[in-house]
């Protein structure tokens, strides 16, 4: 089993190591035929059909909207159905700084999406806080509140670094099980559980 | 100057003065109110803009620092300073009913210093939640982020709301009021929802579909820029500039350095200048594009959002070669700009003066002319030039209501002066000047870059800047036109090499102020687009 | 012309030979039932398509292209997401309701779709009341969409179905003043003879000045009954974020959406059912050649191409034009539309009077 992106190479991404791990792992438990033909079926539309949830703060909400204008035109991929509503999103993308404020919400959003559903943080500061990280009402990385898959980093990222981005999101979506499985998606709460550390860091 | 000294010490006798980068007039806190009146009445004074409240803590009182601005004469500029030494209660009256833009200046305010305004109306938080503990920008605030963690439940809606009335014999009474009845049908907008530019958060109280009143919950993206402002050195607070407003970088960042190097005394090479000015231009175009694009897309027409952020590609592939970036380009620095132009710059500006002209027809044509768009945006969020004055709605928005408050007019900065270019001014008062003054301003705009883009000079793009910039004690106020209206720096330093107060007075935080005022009365619809019209952005208004 | 006809009723003449006419009836009744759904699905996939296409095209943009040659399977990536992704269920709204509302939507434009006539022989009932019958099931939809906003229990749902209450039944007067305009030209409501009377010339030739009064004020209501731009209202993604449909996730807004792009497609069949002959190939009268020609292009392929290009105007509406607020559309239709359609009726009806008709 391996994962193939249309128009990246394996070598091109630069961040295999994690992606092998999985592909491995899962070559190691073994999958029955027809299960794993369902499974990548299923991967092929998740991996398509990336719906987002437009969540922008800031900076890179702009950089966002160039993505969908006629230059780079995400939806040469499908991405551009971009929802409102986080009931039929399929991933959130937090551009731009988390504050204290906003953390509930961010929360909410976040179990509003249906499953499955996924997380890229994008530019600095919802990476690690950015230029803002020593301010009093900052929240160093949106991984301190919610599981995040994808790292973009950039201030604001170019839109050339979102479809790396998303492409790697792809990367990660079609080693997958759907059906039961070694590396199914961890719910918030699941997540907490195994890493209690992580959660006495905002408690 | 004189007179008006002459002038405000026949009204107020115990006023003292200093003179600085503008007059400064310290009252005692009992004469301001009745001070700040005869300030905005008596002819000859007549201040009737309020254009900055930075609130102060001067480590042994906390105080106020208002700049004042006097559209009738010409446009004089002094500042007054309040201060109270009681740090546990401090009280200062309000002037909110004087300048209506003080309303929300002075929640501010108090969320920050945690000085309470009497007679204000609405005395809640602004920017943090209403549970914060302590006030940040208090020398003595407590960063310890025990005391504040990360939460993780909602905030309760802030429905009461508390005001400091005092009565007939100087007593302060604790007076709570209600944001909204009991009976009312309040939907919720924002902070995440496509319209609101940002998150913003509005709670609309409805009937049917008519609004009756808007309540403006900030604060979503608030980072304590000024705050982290304070630990660092003048150059390193650069980029938060254009980190603010993000469409108006160049223009937030020149505003910055001119402040300092106007503290600093430095006078900067000409090839310099021209560029800021040429990148200011351009800065303000790409962000008229994007509110052309975002107003038809708050409208439904989302074809013409395509169509701005086309030609705001080439703009960006200008700023790209030139400054090394698409957005944040932390392109000025004290004393010049930080790279020469690219060696195809002016190929590039003449391709995209030359399309510019047929392509704002083509804007038209899909979309101002369009019946359906002229029908949505007339007679649609009215603002009289009384209540725009009283706001302080600069910049565009402000235009649009006839009243001519262009800085690169009135206060002219770099090399405005020698430049030809009309000041856009619409009387409709309405949703549709507003747009259509940006839709004129771009051809403004391109007027300029094409009396400079053959006249670029030779020469040095930085003057000589000391390793480590100190400015001299004292503060300093500089405004610039940026692409929503007039952005203020203030910058109050003590000798040492980080400030010792900035703060910046954005255009949108006064542009959500009149959300209430003009969208009571129209329906849920025309929020959105009155919202658009205005234009704000939301990382500037939250700083 | 080729009549899809005989190939039916040899194969009720087939299931008859060796079975009860019960039985054959209930066979044939599963086996249209099974194809009216697969067409319902392969036709919306298509539509998501071609709107996101036309939509590129008017932007400059290219639309789909990574999944499949031309993006041609992105749609089906799609559904398969709609379809394992989580339904949500809420607290605090009616379970009943909320879950039946999408059902009455999408069963409401199903019945519709297969009241539509696709060729020569191609008609599964034929009703001598058929354009009444369709009406009528097309205002069954509506309640599905008053419903999911009811019973969603949030505001912007609330507001969003009650906007698309008030604008289809306004705009289905209009669109039904539309529809009897042709009828008192045709003199039958029985679909299958609407189409055999466009046989000389379609309609909006031959009542011409009337008749295409009517097809303007027939394409205007239909683009406000089918909720999209300039009307769409109910959804209005930048006030309400998604309308009725904001608390759906999975497979229950699958049908929303689906019913969406399927109802363009039935205006868009009906439209060319009244004024464009249904089936029947493009006849000028006088020209035997011409016609000849015409009659070798199957009557199937002349429904679909004229109703795909009504749909293309309509599509075409809602990427041109900006949204118009709750209290113009009403004015609109009430003011303007409604006494237009009925003037319209009554000038149809001299002209009928008169015989001033081809």
């Amino acid at each position: 089993m391996d994962v193939k992106i249309k128009s990246m190479k394996h070598e091109d991404f630069k961040d295999n190591e994690y992606i092998d791990k999985l592909v491995e792992e899962l070559n190691a438990t073994g999958a029955n035929v027809v299960v794993g033909q369902f499974d990548k079926l299923i991967n092929w539309g998740i991996a398509n059909s990336l719906w987002p949830l437009c969540f922008g703060t800031s900076c890179c909400a702009i950089e966002f909207m160039s993505l969908g204008a006629a230059r780079y035109d995400m939806a040469r991929f499908g991405f551009e159905v971009a929802r409102n509503s986080p009931r039929q999103a399929d991933y959130i993308m937090v551009q731009g700084t988390i504050v204290h404020r906003m953390a509930p919400a961010l929360i909410r959003l976040y179990e509003q999406l249906a499953e499955p559903k996924y997380v890229i943080a994008c530019g600095g500061c919802a990476v690690s806080g950015g230029p803002f990280k020593n301010s009093y009402c900052v929240v160093t990385g949106v991984d301190k509140i919610i599981p995040v898959d994808v790292y973009i980093p950039g201030c604001p990222p170019r839109p050339e670094a979102f479809f790396y981005g998303l492409m790697q999101l792809q990367r990660k979506i079609k080693v997958q099980k759907f059906f039961g499985g070694v590396n199914r998606k961890e719910k918030r709460e699941e997540f907490f559980r195994q890493h209690p550390e992580e959660r006495g860091q905002i408690d | 100057m004189s007179d008006i000294q002459e002038k405000i010490s026949q009204i107020c006798p115990s006023a003292s003065f200093s003179e600085g980068d503008t007059l400064m007039v310290t009252v005692d806190e009992k004469d301001w109110h009745s001070f700040a009146k005869a300030l905005k009445e008596t002819s000859g004074l007549e201040f009737d803009v309020l254009s900055a409240v930075v609130g102060m803590d001067w480590k042994d009182s906390l105080g106020v620092v208002y700049y004042l601005t006097s559209t009738v004469n010409a446009w004089d500029v002094i500042s007054v300073k309040v201060a109270v030494e009681d740090r546990e209660n401090p009280m200062i009256h309000s002037v909110s009913d004087i300048w209506k833009v003080a309303n929300f200046q002075e929640r501010e305010v108090y969320d920050f210093y945690g000085i309470k305004f009497i007679n204000h109306p609405d005395m809640r938080r602004f920017f943090l939640r209403n549970d914060w503990k302590g006030h940040p920008l208090r020398k003595d605030y407590d960063m310890n982020p025990e005391l504040n963690p990360i939460p993780l439940e909602d905030e309760q809606n802030e429905d009461e709301t508390v005001s400091y009335v005092e009565d007939a014999d100087g007593k302060v009474k604790v007076v709570p009021g209600k944001v909204f009845g009991e009976d009312e049908y309040i939907v919720n907008i924002g902070p995440q929802h496509p319209s609101t530019h940002g998150v913003m958060r509005f709670r609309a109280s409805v009937d049917g579909e008519i609004v009756k009143k808007v309540d403006v919950v900030s604060g979503y993206i608030h980072r304590g820029i000024e705050k982290l402002s304070e630990g660092l050195t003048y150059p390193q607070i650069l980029h938060f500039t254009d980190r603010m407003d993000y469409m108006s970088a160049h223009q937030n960042r020149h505003c910055l350095c001119m402040c300092i190097e106007k503290a600093m005394g430095l006078q900067i090479p000409r090839r310099a200048e021209v560029i800021r000015v040429m990148m200011d231009e351009l800065m303000r175009i790409s962000s008229h594009l994007l509110s052309f694009g975002c107003t038809a897309m708050d409208l439904g027409a989302t074809t013409a959002f395509f169509y701005g952020f086309r030609e705001r590609e080439m703009i960006l592939d200008i700023f790209e070669k030139t400054c090394g970036a698409r957005m944040s380009m932390n392109y000025n620095v004290i004393g010049g700009v930080i790279a020469d132009l690219h060696p195809d710059f002016q190929k590039d500006v003449k391709a995209f003066l030359d399309i510019m002209p047929e392509r704002l027809k083509e804007y038209h044509n899909v979309f101002s002319n369009n019946l359906i768009a002229k029908n949505r945006l007339k007679k649609v969020g009215y603002l009289s030039k009384e209540d725009a004055i009283s706001y302080a709605i600069t910049g565009p928005s402000g235009r649009g209501s006839n009243w001519s408050c262009d800085c690169r007019k009135k206060h002219p900065y770099s090399i405005y002066s020698e430049l030809e270019f009309n000041e856009v001014l619409l009387d409709g008062c309405d949703s549709y000047s507003r747009y259509m003054v940006r839709m004129k301003e771009i051809e403004e705009s391109c007027k300029i870059l094409a009396q400079l883009i053959d006249n670029i000079p030779e020469g040095e793009i930085r003057a000589q800047v000391p390793k480590v910039v100190k400015l001299p004690v004292g503060s300093w106020y500089q405004q610039v036109e940026a692409s929503r209206g007039t952005f203020g720096v203030y910058i109050e330093s003590t000798g040492e090499k980080n400030p010792y107060r900035v703060h910046f007075q954005s255009p949108c935080f006064n542009l959500v102020g009149v959300m209430d005022l003009t969208c009571s009365g129209y329906m849920i619809a025309d929020l959105i687009t009155i919202g658009a019209a205005l234009d704000f952005v939301i990382p500037d208004i939250d700083r | 012309m080729f009549n899809f006809g005989i190939w039916t009723s040899e194969f009720n003449k087939f299931l008859m030979g060796f079975m009860p006419e019960w039985l054959a009836a209930t066979v044939e009744c599963v086996i249209i039932a099974l194809l009216v759904l697969l067409t319902y699905t392969v036709l919306a996939l298509f539509y998501i398509l071609y709107e996101r296409k036309l939509c590129a095209w008017f932007q400059c943009r290219l639309g789909p292209m990574r999944v499949g040659k031309w993006g041609v399977l992105q749609v089906f990536a799609d559904m398969f997401k709609i379809l394992i992704k989580e339904l949500i269920s809420l607290k605090d709204t009616d379970r009943f309701l909320f879950k039946l509302a999408p059902y009455i939507v999408i069963t409401s434009s199903v019945v519709m779709l297969a009241c539509l006539p696709w060729g020569r022989g191609l008609q599964i009932i034929d009703y001598n009341i058929g354009i009444f019958f369709i009406l009528a099931v097309s205002s069954v939809g509506v309640l599905g969409i008053l419903l999911a906003g009811w019973s969603s229990n949030n505001k912007y749902t609330l507001i969003g179905a009650m906007r698309s209450g008030a604008q289809m039944i306004s705009y289905e007067i209009s669109l039904g003043l539309a529809m009897i305009t042709i009828i008192v030209l045709s003199g039958t409501m029985n679909i299958n003879e609407l189409v055999w009377q466009q046989e000389s010339a379609w309609f909006i030739f031959r009542g011409h000045i009337p008749a295409i009064i009517a097809f303007l004020i027939y394409i205007v209501a239909a683009t406000a009954e089918t909720n999209r731009g300039p009307f769409d209202l109910p959804e209005a993604e930048h006030e309400l974020t998604a309308g009725y449909h904001t608390e759906y996730s999975g497979i229950h807004f699958g049908f929303f959406y689906l019913a969406e792009y399927l109802n363009l497609f039935i205006v868009s069949g009906i439209a060319t059912l009244m004024f464009l002959g249904g089936w029947m190939p493009l006849h000028i009268p006088g020209w035997d050649a011409f016609n000849n020609v015409m009659d070798y292009i199957p009557s199937v392929v002349w429904f679909v191409l004229k109703s795909f290009f009504i749909s293309y105007v309509i599509i075409w509406f809602k990427w041109t034009f900006p949204r118009v607020r709750i209290d113009q559309m009403l004015s609109f239709e009430w003011k303007y539309l409604m006494p237009l359609a009925l003037a319209n009726l009554i000038l149809m009806a001299v002209f009928v009077a008169l015989g001033w008709h081809f």
